[in-house]
């Protein structure tokens, strides 16, 4: 009889074992598949508009990925989206879906920009944590006001952050050509150029500039709070099922506007960090587009920010290649919008398959039988 | 073979009720074999009841039979000749129906438009008066009749589910299938109700398929029984022929749940007090008035109550969910807003409706699930960082002690049966010590056992001087575990008594309002 326990008790360990496994492999493998239908949709676009798709992922990969100078492109880019994604992908967690890191970023950035010129003659230690906390706070304020409208007013937080995005962009425009305005810029409106002092320089070793450094690890921050808190946990909790939480009594209301608020506020550290590392000054420059696209990589890695890493590479890569493939190939600037719009739908449809995919129940069909 | 399928307006005119029977009728879902050759004979102008556990397979099979399903193997007679049904339409036309558990009827129209517009042949323009002269000859050969003029928001439960029957009458159907039609009646409404589909059975105009789980209808109205188990057919007889007993036996098989649990002498001081709330309801045009509630320590007050009367409302007033615009909520004596503060120190806990849909986060694990009271306590602090180790732990334990079946408590906690769902969340609610324990329909689609097993737990946790509220649509349940027993109408508590001189006319007729 005892010989029979021991037998058995090796394989439902290995089992055990590769339940939680199974239970994850969806999550990797459904983003997988809509990325390859995605690539594969737009290859029969440019099929139909008569261009070789073969010579278009190579010369992305070639101008993305090929070379150290592509490399050095491709994480220049990589900073702003991976904040950019984080705006999207922790309020997410909690069942929110925030789509108006744009306008968190170019707030960020005109925050940098005026308090630049502010804190002009201070001494760099000072200065420089100054304009970037500011550009976190407006960036927190912002998207904050999102989660507070919904939960206090009811307003739907995806409209909501689309909105005030336009808001915030046309505040930009007035602001930086209008009271924050350098009366030298003559062609391109932008706040005054920042002191050579409070400028971000580059990390040594890389020709990238140190916000790569800390979007990386505000990755690994948001990881760690998420998945290794408590605060987290109460935060998936409400994100896994709102009433769930109301009736655990838990502070859904509180977890939602700070969840939201420290999304904006990455977003708006990229938007310091465009201006202080990039531009040297707030301008419309600032509205490029990292906002929108952090929201395909946050869907794409399906809001954990570890997975945002990765994700962002790739899509920073394929931006940085942009300029290569329209010159190569004779294709319009509005390709990579493109070929990024074939991949949000389908990472989109993708979500109908979840739990389609069920690997734990195929594992444990024995056991229900 | 098939005959050209009749006209809705010919088929009204036919009489004479249709008898059916499935021979061998096996359905599998992949692996899965949800009916296993299972034969059952319904006798024209009988009314059959189909017994079963949930899953057991009884709606599998109704499906089969009105073409929702194909069979994989197996044959259905009606009225002695192969019968293929190939979708619901199909069943429709051969007068084959259905009445489902819930309403299929527009609020906002009247019977007559109901009526009228349930039928395939709508005209494009309706001749109303031609039509309710022809309704009113209709309703004139029936047994019993509703008002014809009346909009259906405004009947009572037991009106609108004759309306249900009397539609498929006026639609032809000669073989009906009732699914737990009195699940949202009242004891009184399910007696009329039944008490008039069993004449017209009796009458010959009609075959009856009923499925259900309550033993007394079955005695008091049907003439034939078949019941179903894990997809097998156990058993089947006259009623006349069967105790309850047998039938319990049949639908458990070895089974046996356990014994309910002793109720234990207790007394105590009141824990929970509810004085002159006032809430809007889930539509906020009515309003939730509980003028006065309170629930001692070792006492079990149930709230019985039909579906709708506002028992949701209030059990989301008592989580919390649901802002109050007047009265006092207290938990031993000190202001209650059922925060999680609140709720840990005054030892809180809730076991809603749904657990799946109320209680958990489906994605998450069983683990993370069984942790969500426990994951940030460190003694009587708090942490900051998640201990997933020990979170692990206490939930490979609760589930151990409570029986939890589940692969691993790594699986996702939408991966486990009702029951399993039901027992875990219990598990965590009452882990440790618990002061006040608010439940909503603890026992809702649960087998026998889960049933027995979780009533127990209820029971041992109230011997253990916890303060119970208990809300239910089942007055059983209520009626079993209750030590005083409320009655909830139209968001008011309108009667109380102790359980033990609780007389169920009377409840019922307080759950219905008319008392």
């Amino acid at each position: 009889m005892s010989a029979g326990v021991e037998i058995t008790a090796p394989a439902r360990s290995a089992r055990a074992w590769l339940v939680p496994l199974a239970g994850r492999a969806e999550g990797v493998l459904l983003p997988l598949a809509a990325l390859v239908t995605g690539f594969a949709a737009f290859a029969l676009f440019l099929v139909l508009l008569g261009k070789n798709p073969w010579t278009f992922y190579t010369l992305v990969y070639q101008a993305g990925f090929g070379t150290g100078f592509s490399w050095t492109n491709t994480l220049a880019r990589a900073a702003p989206l991976l904040l950019a994604a984080l705006c999207v992908a922790i309020p997410a967690r909690l069942g929110l879906v925030v789509i108006g890191g744009e306008g968190a970023i170019v707030l960020g950035g005109v925050m940098a920009g005026g308090l630049g010129a502010v804190l002009g003659g201070w001494p760099a230690l000072i200065a420089m944590p100054l304009m970037a906390l500011g550009a976190a706070l407006i960036g927190g304020l912002w998207i904050g006001a999102v989660g507070a409208l919904r939960q206090w007013r009811g307003v739907n937080e995806t409209i909501a952050s689309l909105l005030m995005a336009y808001i915030a962009i046309a505040l930009m425009n007035h602001l930086v050509e209008g009271p924050l305005r350098d009366a030298a810029s003559l062609n391109k409106p932008s706040t005054a150029p920042l002191a050579e002092a409070l400028r971000v320089g580059d990390m040594p070793g890389f020709s990238v500039h140190w916000g790569l450094a800390v979007a990386f690890l505000a990755c690994i921050g948001a990881w760690v709070l998420i998945e290794r808190t408590t605060l987290g946990f109460s935060a998936r909790i409400a994100g896994g099922n709102v009433r769930a939480a109301q009736v655990q009594g838990l502070p859904v209301t509180k977890l939602v506007v700070g969840f939201t608020a420290l999304g904006g506020a990455c977003a708006g550290l990229a938007g310091y960090f465009e201006v202080s590392a990039v531009h040297g000054s707030a301008n419309a420059s600032l509205a490029a587009g990292y906002g929108y696209t952090g929201i395909l990589i946050a869907f794409l890695a399906r809001h954990n920010p570890l997975a945002i890493i990765p994700v962002a590479l790739l899509l920073a890569g394929i931006e940085a290649s942009s300029g290569l493939v329209q010159r190569r190939m004779e294709l319009p600037d509005a390709t990579m919008t493109v070929l990024q719009g074939f991949i949000f739908v389908a990472i989109l449809a993708s979500e109908t398959f979840t739990g389609r995919l069920d690997l734990t129940r195929w594992l444990s069909r024995g056991e229900r039988a | 073979m098939n005959a050209p399928a009749l006209p809705e307006a010919a088929s009204r005119v036919r009489r004479g009720a249709v008898g059916i029977e499935t021979v061998g009728m096996t359905m599998r879902f992949g692996s899965f074999t949800a009916l296993d050759a299972v034969s059952i004979k319904v006798r024209p102008g009988s009314f059959h009841a189909l017994l079963g556990e949930n899953g057991a397979g009884k709606s599998t099979l109704v499906k089969c039979i009105m073409g929702f399903y194909h069979a994989t193997s197996g044959d259905l007679l009606i009225d002695g000749f192969d019968g293929h049904v190939r979708d619901p339409r199909d069943a429709h036309a051969k007068g084959l129906g259905m009445v489902y558990q819930h309403f299929t009827l527009v609020p906002a129209l009247t019977a007559a438009e109901n009526l009228v517009i349930s039928r395939a042949d709508v005209p494009a323009v309706v001749d109303w008066a031609e039509e309710l002269t022809a309704l009113r000859a209709f309703m004139d050969a029936m047994p019993f009749r509703v008002p014809l003029t009346e909009p259906v928001h405004r009947m009572a439960a037991g009106e609108k589910q004759k309306l249900e029957i009397l539609k498929q009458l006026y639609l032809g159907r000669r073989f009906l299938i009732l699914d737990e039609p009195t699940s949202v009646l009242t004891p009184d409404e399910a007696d009329e109700v039944l008490g008039h589909v069993k004449a017209l059975c009796a009458s010959g105009a009609l075959s009856v398929l009923m499925i259900t789980h309550k033993f007394r209808e079955v005695t008091a109205f049907a003439d034939e029984v078949t019941v179903l188990r894990r997809g097998r057919h156990v058993g089947s007889g006259l009623v006349a022929d069967l105790s309850h007993a047998d039938m319990a036996a049949m639908m458990m098989g070895d089974a046996r749940p356990a014994a309910p649990a002793a109720r234990a002498e207790t007394s105590g001081a009141p824990v929970l007090e509810l004085v002159g709330i006032r809430a809007r309801d889930r539509s906020g045009l009515k309003e939730i008035a509980i003028d006065g509630l309170s629930v001692r320590a070792g006492e079990i007050v149930g709230i019985a109550g039909i579906s709708g009367n506002g028992q949701m409302e209030l059990m989301e007033i008592l989580t919390g969910q649901r802002a109050t615009s007047a009265g006092t909520m207290r938990v031993h004596g000190a202001p209650y807003r059922a925060t999680r503060g609140e709720e840990r120190r005054l030892k809180v806990r809730y076991l809603p409706e749904e657990p799946l849909h109320n209680a958990c986060a489906p994605r998450m694990s069983v683990a993370e699930n069984i942790g969500f009271r426990s994951f940030e306590a460190a003694g009587a602090g708090t942490r900051f960082w998640l201990a997933p180790g020990e979170m692990r732990r206490r939930a490979e334990r609760l589930v151990a002690d409570y029986k939890v079946k589940t692969t691993s408590v790594e699986a996702p906690i939408a991966a486990l049966s009702g029951g399993n769902v039901q027992r875990a969340v219990l598990s965590r609610e009452l882990d440790g010590e618990v002061d006040l324990l608010i439940i909503s329909n603890p026992c809702f689609g649960l087998d026998f056992i889960a049933v027995a097993e979780i009533r127990s737990r209820i029971m041992a946790a109230r011997n253990a001087g916890a303060a119970v509220l208990l809300m239910s649509e089942d007055l059983d349940e209520i009626l079993e575990l209750a030590d005083r027993v409320l009655v909830m109408s139209e968001g008011r508590i309108v009667y109380e008594c102790a359980a033990a001189e609780a007389d169920i006319p009377t409840l019922g007729r307080h759950m219905g309002g008319h008392a």
